[in-house]
This record gives structure tokens, C-alpha cells and sequence, in this order.
């Protein structure tokens, strides 16, 4: 049985950010637990990966919006439809919300948003202590329930890889599977 | 005994992966927060062994709490690019906003008692760069590494009668800062202060060569010495009361001086001086032109991270900035989340 699997160029996408989006969500937990040199390497990281992030997870929205996802299995429960439906909803939200999020705050802070060396992003906010302490709550908090979707998101696969066999996993697998049926 | 599989039974050992799989990704998760490890030294804990007898004052600063802005101008003589392509030290006037303050956690810290005085800066460069530095009145750092700094704080409050000894003992470098302080002359004034960064930066010219640098202001106004007693009998606020009126008066002038580290000189190490003699350059004067009170100052909202710098300068192996990098964002974060306990004093006050 070939199941309908993401396109090359969404699968690219996804195990791309993946790894990017677990190297951003370390880095960022990290980072503000240390007072050691390593402090400054992970913020320098940080920026720039959180905007090559953001650009990524647009692409992603596009080509999700243009060319959408293969059709979930008939027999799946309708809870674990609604699931898989809203958590996608909610990982592609946060794609795009924690890179602005994180711009934002750093603007409302009056802080220059250096990529790198020569390379500073304008403010996409005005100055306000006020914002920037909602932001900043708001990127941590959104942060750690980031990993938590992920863990679910994760799970979810594995659970459809191990227990159910039915595709789901194959769908976004970097090399196609065999399907059991 | 083989048993024939059948479909229905439960899959134990996948679920065995998928929990295994989970948890490992939360516990390095946790490990990497720190969350397994309480006794690494975070910037909670430096933050909690600055914190005052009564506790952080809310809406403030969490160290060098009490202060006041000014605002003035940096004119780069273009001396500096000698040692670093950095626009802000090509020749022009650029403006600054600045912040004098008390080297103490204490809002209501009595000028007359703050054996260390600070100097802060942040100079907008031409093309739109920053340079941020929060400098002080000593002329070595206290201690060699964060980890002493965080010590010091558990021995400068500890109630323990041999805290300061033992640590001296067990931290000898603290020897230079105290010869120091107990002999360097005190002031009345905040303009007759020289201020210094201690901390060791990395500037890159334009032929793309590094120096390792430290930079200071040196007051134009002749330092009058005044005894420390004389200076703890006056009120509480007497050092803002001179600069505000000092400024009215005129403006209040430094010159910025750049000094190149030898070869052998300790990059890493804020309590060892260079010797004298190294190469320094004036690369320009420092103005301050208007006082303005902390609560609707534009300081005020400013974090002086002393890593935010222009291209042409980045931290060195010295390990104080990125530290301090890292405390000054968890202080501003919680003074910015207390907001509303320092407000400002009129509508629309900020500039």
C-alpha cells in the first residue's frame, strides 16, 4: 500500500526545522540558566537561528496552504483528528509567534537586535517597559509549552509509527516506509 | 513457550520506546535548564546575594539601584581608529544618554557612604550601532572570576564575624581594591570621578587586527579631596544636589581614554591592573549637558549590558561581561515586570 506521504519539499522543511526548532528551544533554556561565557555564544546563536526560523515556518505556512496535507486515516478516532488538527494549529502558530515574539521584545527593550556583526534589525516595536515585560513572559512561557507540544507532537508520531501502523507517520517519514495494513 | 502474536495484544514495548523516548527528551530538557543541578551558581542566585536586608527595592535596578540620568554628547576625535574601525569612534559629536549612580543594591544608599561611585553610557553611534558601558570609580575589579564575585556577596553579608577574612584569605587578589579603597582620596563630586570599564574588550581595526583594551573617562574638573567624614555628614542625596547644580551652571566634560593592553598584560582578570605606561589613547570627550531625575529620565529604561557594542568591538576572555550580560537581563526583566511599582512621576514624563 503507498499511503499519500508531504511532498519532498515539505518533508525537507519539516526535519529541517525540527532539528532547528529543538536546537533553538535548548539554546534558549540554557542560556538563561548560565552566567559563563557559553552566555553570550547561545544568545549570538539564538537571534539569527530564530530568524531563519521565522522565514522557514513562512515558507512552510505557503506551501501548507497551497499544497495542504495527506488525508488522515478513515478509521481514526475523531478525538485524535481534532488533535492532530489543532496541534499542527498550534506548532505553526508558534513557528511564526516565538521569532516575533522575541523580536519584539528585544524592541520594546530599546536592545539592538544584532544578528551578527554589521547585521542589526530594525525595531518592530516602540520602546515600553511595560511591553517588553508582557513579551518577555509571554516568549518564556510560550517557550517551554513550545517543548511540550513537541513532546506531544512526538509522541503522537511515535504512537502512530509503533502502535497503530496506519500511515500517519510514513506521511512526513524522510524516507518512505512500508505500511503495514 | 512460544506464543503465537496476535494482533490484539498490547504492545508494551512500544510504549516502553515512545515513554523512553519522552522522558529522555524532558530530562535533557531539564538538565539544560539547570533544573537538576540547583547548586550551580545561576543569575537567580547572583541576584539573590545582591538583594538588600529588605529585599530588592521593586520597579529598581537589582545592583547600582540608586541613580540619576544625564544626557550629553560624545565627540570622537578619531583618534580611535587606531585601534578599532568602530563608527562611533570616527571624528564627530554623537549624543549620549548616561546615568550616575552608587555602586550599592540599596535605593536609600547615603551618597556620603558608597565607597564606589558608576558612570553609564550608552553612545548612539552614526550608523545607527550602540555602544553600552557601566564603569565604576575603582581601579581594579575586587575579585578575578564570577564565582568570587558571588562569594563576596555571601561574605559581605554574611553575620558570621570572620566571613570578610576568610574570604581575603581564600581570594587574595581582593588586596589591590582594598589598598584602594582605603586610600584613595573621596570626592564631593561626580564630575571630579574617574570612571573605569576594568573589564578587558577585543577592538578590531580596519586592517582587521585585534587589541585588547580597557577604556576609562578622566574628569576635566580637578578632583578635590574632601575627608570621608565630612562627606557622611552631609545629606543623604548631596551628590545629586551637586551635579544638577554643577551642570546647570555648565557642562561637565571627561576624556575618553583607550589603553592597549602588553602582551603578557591579564586579559581575563578585572583585579590585575596593566602596569602603567601601555599605550592609551584619548579618543574623544565625553559631555554631560542636562540632569535629569531617574523616574522619568531616559535612562531610566535602559539596560547597560556591557556587551551591546558597536562592529569593531566584542568581549574579550574576560569572564565579567557575559555575565553581567546575563544578570542585567534577569534584573531588567523583573524591575520591568514591577513597572508599576516605580512609575513615572507625570503622564507622558519619558522623553
Amino acid at each position: 500500500m503507498t499511503a499519500a506521504r508531504f511532498s519532498p519539499m515539505q518533508r525537507l522543511l519539516h526535519w529541517l526545522m525540527a532539528a532547528c526548532i529543538l536546537a533553538m528551544l535548548f539554546i534558549g533554556v540554557g542560556m538563561v540558566s548560565t552566567l559563563s561565557t557559553r552566555y553570550l555564544t547561545l544568545v549570538s546563536i539564538h537571534k539569527p537561528l530564530g530568524i531563519a526560523i521565522l522565514l522557514l515556518a513562512l515558507l512552510r505556512l505557503g506551501l501548507r496552504l497551497r499544497r495542504g496535507a495527506p488525508p488522515l486515516p478513515a478509521e481514526l478516532p475523531e478525538p485524535m483528528r481534532l488533535a492532530a488538527h489543532l496541534s499542527h494549529v498550534v506548532l505553526y502558530g508558534l513557528m511564526v509567534a516565538m521569532p516575533l515574539l522575541g523580536w519584539a521584545m528585544l524592541s520594546a527593550e530599546g536592545y539592538p537586535v544584532v544578528l551578527w556583526e554589521g547585521m542589526r534589525l530594525p525595531p518592530i516595536l516602540p520602546q515600553s517597559l511595560e511591553t517588553y515585560a508582557l513579551l518577555r513572559q509571554a516568549h518564556g512561557l510560550l517557550g517551554y509549552a513550545f517543548f511540550a507540544v513537541i513532546l506531544a507532537h512526538l509522541g503522537a508520531a511515535l504512537f502512530h509509527a509503533l502502535v497503530r501502523r496506519d500511515g500517519v507517520f510514513e506521511a512526513m517519514a524522510p524516507v518512505a516506509g512500508r505500511v503495514e495494513d | 513457550m512460544a506464543q503465537p502474536s496476535r494482533p490484539s495484544r498490547f504492545p508494551l514495548g512500544s510504549f516502553v520506546v515512545i515513554a523512553a523516548v519522552l522522558g529522555g527528551g524532558a530530562a535533557a530538557f531539564a538538565y539544560t535548564a539547570g533544573w537538576l543541578s540547583p547548586e550551580r551558581l545561576s543569575r537567580e542566585r547572583v541576584l539573590a546575594a545582591l538583594s538588600p536586608p529588605g529585599g530588592p527595592a521593586p520597579g529598581h535596578r537589582r545592583n547600582h539601584t540608586k541613580g540619576l540620568c544625564f544626557t550629553g554628547s560624545f565627540e570622537a576625535n578619531g583618534a580611535g581608529a587606531a585601534l578599532s574601525r568602530a563608527p562611533v569612534l570616527a571624528a564627530g559629536r554623537y549624543p549620549v544618554i548616561g546615568r550616575f549612580n552608587l555602586a550599592s543594591a540599596v535605593l536609600a544608599q547615603p551618597d556620603g557612604q558608597a565607597r564606589v561611585r558608576g558612570l553609564s553610557l550608552s553612545i548612539a553611534g552614526p550608523d545607527g550601532s550602540e555602544w553600552r558601558t557601566a564603569m565604576i570609580t575603582a581601579p581594579v575589579f575586587p575579585v578575578s572570576n564570577v564565582e568570587a564575585f558571588y562569594a563576596l556577596q555571601m561574605a559581605a553579608k554574611s553575620k558570621e564575624p570572620g566571613a570578610m577574612g576568610a574570604f581575603a584569605a581564600a581570594h587574595p587578589e581582593i588586596a589591590a581594591f582594598g589598598r584602594w579603597a582605603g586610600s584613595a582620596p573621596w570626592t564631593g563630586s561626580y564630575a571630579e570621578e574617574r570612571y573605569n570599564a576594568l573589564n578587558a574588550f577585543l577592538f578590531t581595526d580596519a586592517e582587521g587586527h585585534d587589541h585588547a583594551v580597557r577604556w576609562s573617562v578622566r574628569p576635566e574638573a580637578r578632583p578635590v579631596p574632601v575627608p570621608h567624614e565630612q562627606l557622611a555628614a552631609k545629606p543623604p542625596d548631596f551628590l545629586d544636589g551637586e551635579i544638577k547644580a554643577r551642570i546647570a551652571a555648565g557642562p561637565v566634560r571627561w576624556t575618553v581614554t583607550v589603553t592597549e593592553a602588553g602582551p603578557e598584560d591579564p586579559v581575563a582578570d578585572p583585579s590585575k591592573a596593566w602596569p602603567e605606561g601601555r599605550r592609551t589613547i584619548e579618543v574623544g570627550t565625553l559631555t554631560a549637558e542636562a540632569v535629569q531625575e531617574e523616574q522619568d529620565g531616559p535612562c531610566r529604561d535602559i539596560n547597560y549590558d556591557p556587551t551591546v557594542l558597536p562592529p569593531g568591538m566584542r568581549t574579550s576572555a574576560d569572564p565579567f561581561p557575559a555575565a553581567r550580560s546575563s544578570a542585567y537581563a534577569l534584573s531588567y526583566q523583573r524591575r520591568a515586570a514591577e513597572a508599576a511599582a516605580y512609575p513615572h512621576s507625570a503622564p507622558g514624563g519619558r522623553p
